[in-house]
């Protein structure tokens, strides 16, 4: 072989024709032990290095390990990556790399006419193509002549690549994930560095494995470069409209976790998670779990119950409790999470949302638990409820969080969900030093105490935390007494007391931005949208405006309290579009709150919404109602 | 048990200003006189003292009490007080619950406080009925008890309360009865006095809803027979006058034998670190044996908050800006236009 891929890199003198493109999008398509969530993750690091704005899909199936080769093991990582702006992973991928027939049989219909499509050939044997359901070799089938397919002998280019290290064939096919990512770093010009670095860290324990993924991801980029393959390479130019600063790229279930233990440092508190491991929140368990340098507690409890109610218990004890969990484990923590707002603690609750009712669709994404989040529990029970956008804003979701438990003494829940808890984009690196300050002051005046004495603003009452001395007290389930704390069974007390709590919850209002219309600030239609829609709202809104539609969009990020100012938006615009994945959530509150035909959009398929799945049905209502 | 001095403090001071709600004659009230009083010779000051509690009879118990009470939802006191501990260690933590609280709707947490084992109190009142419902079998019930849930009697296996502790790992058991004071505030100071979980079960009388329950255990005129006062390293020996005791028989299992001066060395002799004799006590079948009260088991373990701390400790670190700002960029970064 005459190039290298050191000198390449660093001179890009490449023999082949280089082209210039402004958006691609790429997924990688596999069997779940094909290693391809590895891989997309690892060229999205790429793409983030070499400037480009991102935005991810990972889409794993739930069984840790289905028969292999099958359409239900299929795993797929799509990524956006373009010089300007992105907020989704796009809708139909450009280019596609299936590394079996399965994978092929899923996605094919997606890639777009036209479009790249990478195979492995050596895994498209006679036992593969049938299990993936073909009667013949799709490889021969006509339909590919919409693409550019390129066949290519993966696995046997990856033997030979380590021919001399002599190890097992099982070893040798692992591997081959590496010739992929190394000729699609290749294909689009990707900085390597990185990669190789990455290499040589993850998998130190096994220097064997050091060297045959190097040699393979070489090969891999080498095949590219040298071979009569490709006739062409792409560049996708560094992102600009971006704001300058320092950038990594980030996934939200990490994003969330720094965001908790930001604010708790902030507060000055200590962070205390107590847990059940439930897809697909546990990596915030994980994450949380390896930073005890920062003092922070994991307790995994022996079920969902211990999980909140320790940390409950902790907040009690002066720390900043936090359960995390998805669906399933929010119903098991309900009757907990409504004692937090009858003893007034602070409380963050995490409920990355996944297909449901029941176990539903543990690894795909939904937005289905917006109810219950606001109403899933006995009695009146409000608790503030955030809603991240983006897989970044989960840091600032979960910093606002922990400030609003403190400052309101009360339970807050997170509704994040599975497209945001993997989905990765670049992340502006805040300072710590800037972060908004969070005063969390446990109460030490001596006159006039009592446990439920409430702050005249907040509404707040005082966190008085064992082990002050002269404010020995009980607070517990039962309702207690506006005047003096104790328990009181009194009706009109129980009513003030109800409204009390609902006032404080409304009382956030004050310290939220206001609602604030992005796009058209008025005109034909409104796209109401809260929680991971952002993205997709943000491009279809953009379309639609470019069509000469003027739209406008309101994201909920607080659904409880609302933001002030929505009802006058609303008064703006002709129609009102609710987005949401689910049969219908938050639209019902909209009607109810404002009194207006709003309309739903809502998709409830496991999968974020596409961008035309929003641009085409407000099209079509603007063009009826003309 | 870790606190600051405090000024010595009387039974007075621990009793709240909350008027006591139980149905006269409860068993629940002589407990509750006898923790009160106990508390002082513990030693921890108010403030440094936790009561926790679920939902029952006796979850009431925190409201009674001069310290920082916590009453919460049923069965979940053990995991409440599981939080609270590892956040808190320097503060002394008890929990009060009860048969249907601990070991119904509660008993998972239960069984995992004591495998962890956490330094904290635990006191199961077990009536063997549920009482703030009005009267059900709990799963302490004996088979055949009548109740509103139960008018043709319990089919349901009952399970003893000591044994479970046990099996879950439990490094301190113990059981006591409600009326004898003295018995009971023994318990009680070695309970405090352990470090790790301490379960104490006492056997409580509902005069409402299963009266008399442990009347052959306490009736003054048969409690010499149905009583086995447990001392560490001292024979098994009851009945009146200390005229009997109980050893193994050739096929190694408990008999009861009079005491006729020359077979006093084949008793068993009670040793609170032995796990199997700790067990084999808790199987002692009743009527035919007497009832075990007194300290179980009781060895020394880590604690759990204590591991929780040691890793944390171990890794000197320090949340603060610098860290933070680390944290965050601890990924691969790049600039884009200006850095900040
Ligand atoms: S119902 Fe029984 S246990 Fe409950 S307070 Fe009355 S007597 Fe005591």
């Amino acid at each position: 072989m005459v190039a290298t891929i050191g000198a390449a890199t660093t001179s890009a003198a490449s023999a082949k024709r280089v082209e210039e493109r402004s958006t691609v999008v790429i997924r990688f398509a596999g069997d779940s032990g094909d290693g391809m969530q590895l891989t997309g993750t690892q060229f999205t690091n790429e793409s983030a290095l070499a400037g480009n704005d991102i935005a991810t899909l990972p889409d794993f199936p739930a069984e840790i390990r289905a028969p292999i080769g099958t359409l239900a093991g299929v795993s797929g990582y799509q990524l956006n990556f373009s010089s300007g702006r992105v907020f989704t992973p796009g809708d139909d991928p450009d280019v596609l790399v299936a590394m079996n027939p399965a994978a092929l049989r899923v996605n094919l219909a997606d890639l777009v006419d036209n479009g790249i499509l990478i195979v492995d050939t050596d895994a498209f044997t006679k036992a593969n193509v049938r299990k993936a359901g073909y009667d013949s070799d799709p490889l021969e089938d006509p339909s590919l002549e919409r693409v550019s397919v390129f066949k290519i002998a993966l696995t046997k280019l990856t033997s030979q690549a380590l021919k001399e290290l002599g190890l097992p064939n099982k070893t040798v096919v692992r591997c081959r994930n590496f010739f992929a990512l190394g000729l699609c770093s290749w294909l689009f010009t990707r900085p390597t560095e990185e990669t190789l670095n990455w290499i040589a860290e993850k998998f130190k324990k096994a220097p064997q494995l050091v060297e045959a993924n190097t040699l393979v991801f070489k090969a891999g980029w080498n095949y590219g470069e040298t071979t009569e393959a490709f006739h062409s390479s792409y560049t996708v130019a560094p992102a600009t409209g971006i704001e300058p600063g320092t950038y990594t790229n980030m996934i939200g279930n990490k994003a969330l976790a720094y965001g908790l233990m930001a604010g708790a440092a902030k507060a000055d508190k200590r962070l205390f998670l107590g847990t059940y491991p439930i897809t697909p929140a546990t990596d915030i368990l994980h994450e949380l779990a390896s930073h005890k340098e920062l003092g922070v507690i994991t307790f995994q409890a022996e079920d969902e119950i211990a999980g909140v109610c320790s940390a409950l218990g902790a907040s009690f004890g002066g720390a900043i409790g936090v359960t995390t969990s998805s669906g399933p484990g929010i119903a098991l923590k309900s009757e907990a999470i409504g004692l937090g707002v009858m003893v007034e603690l602070p409380l963050v609750v995490v409920n990355v949302q996944r297909g449901g009712p029941s176990t539903g669709l543990p690894t795909k994404t939904e937005q289905a638990d917006l109810l219950q989040a606001l109403f899933g529990r006995n009695g009146e029970s409000p608790v503030a409820v955030v809603a991240p956008c983006t897989p970044t804003d989960c840091f600032m979701a979960g910093y606002e969080a922990v400030a609003t438990a403190i400052r309101y003494m009360t339970p807050v829940i997170v509704l994040s969900d599975g497209y945001l808890a993997n989905g990765a984009e670049p992340w502006s690196i805040p300072k710590f030093a800037e972060l908004p300050s969070i005063e969390a002051k446990f109460w030490t005046q001596s006159q006039g105490f009592h446990p439920y004495l409430r702050n005249e603003d907040t509404l707040a009452r005082p966190w008085v935390v064992p082990g002050t001395p002269g404010f020995e007290h009980r607070i517990g389930g039962i309702e207690k007494d506006y005047a003096s704390g104790n328990i009181s069974y009194d009706a009109d007390n129980h009513e003030r007391m109800s409204r009390v709590r609902a006032s404080k919850i409304e009382r956030i209002a004050e310290d939220i931005p206001p609602a604030r219309v992005e796009g058209s600030d008025t005109g034909e239609v409104l796209v109401i949208g809260w929680g991971s829609t952002y993205g997709a709202i943000t491009e279809a809104v953009a379309q639609l405006n470019a069509e000469g539609i003027a739209t406008g969009h309101l994201h909920f990020r607080w659904l409880n309290p609302f933001p002030r100012g929505v009802g006058s938006i609303l008064k703006r615009f002709k129609h009102v579009v609710v987005p949401e994945m689910n049969l219908g959530q938050l639209i019902r509150l909209i009607r109810d709150r404002f009194l207006v035909d709003a309309r739903p959009i809502t998709k409830i398929q496991g999968q974020p919404f596409k961008v035309r799945e929003l641009v085409e049905p407000i099209r079509a209502l603007v063009e009826a109602s003309k | 048990m870790t606190t600051a001095e405090s000024p010595k403090l009387t039974r007075k001071e621990f009793v709240s200003d909350q008027d006591v709600r139980w149905c006269p004659g409860c068993g629940d009230y002589a407990i509750l006189a006898q923790v009160q009083k106990v508390m002082p010779e513990i030693g921890v000051a108010r403030e440094n003292t936790v009561f926790v509690s679920g939902i029952g009879c006796s979850s009431r118990f925190p409201y009674y009490m001069n310290t920082y009470g916590f009453h919460s939802i049923h069965g979940r006191a053990t995991a409440i007080a599981t939080g609270l501990k590892i956040a808190r260690p320097e503060l002394s933590v008890w929990v009060v619950t009860g048969d249907g609280d601990g070991l119904s709707i509660g008993g998972n947490h239960l069984i995992h406080i004591l495998r962890r084992n956490l330094n904290v109190n635990i006191l199961l009142f077990n009536n063997q009925i549920y009482g703030l419902t009005k009267g059900q079998f709990s799963p302490t019930s004996r088979l055949g008890l009548v109740t509103k849930s139960s008018p043709k009697g319990v089919i349901d296996n009952p399970f003893d309360a000591a044994s479970l502790a046990l099996g879950a790992e439990a490094t301190f058991v113990a059981r006591t009865v409600d009326v004898q004071a003295a018995h009971l505030q023994s318990v009680l100071r070695r309970a405090a006095e352990h470090r790790g979980t301490s379960f104490v079960e006492i056997l409580q009388n509902c005069p409402v809803f299963n009266d008399g329950a442990f009347d052959d255990v306490t009736d003054r005129a048969t409690i010499d027979e149905h009583q086995l006062l447990l001392e560490h390293g001292k024979p098994l020996i009851f009945g009146p006058g200390g005229d009997r005791g109980i050893r193994l028989d050739k096929n190694m299992e408990p008999e009861v034998v009079a005491l006729n001066g020359a077979n006093s060395e084949q008793l068993l002799v009670h040793d609170e670190t032995n796990d199997a004799l700790a067990y084999f006590l808790t199987r002692l079948e009743r009527p035919r044996f007497p009832v075990p009260l007194g300290v179980l088991r009781a060895v020394q373990h880590p604690t759990y908050e204590d591991r929780v701390h040691e890793q944390i400790d171990a890794l000197h670190g320090a949340a603060d800006e610098k860290a933070f700002d680390a944290l965050f960029a601890s990924g691969d970064t790049w600039q884009v236009g200006q850095a900040k």
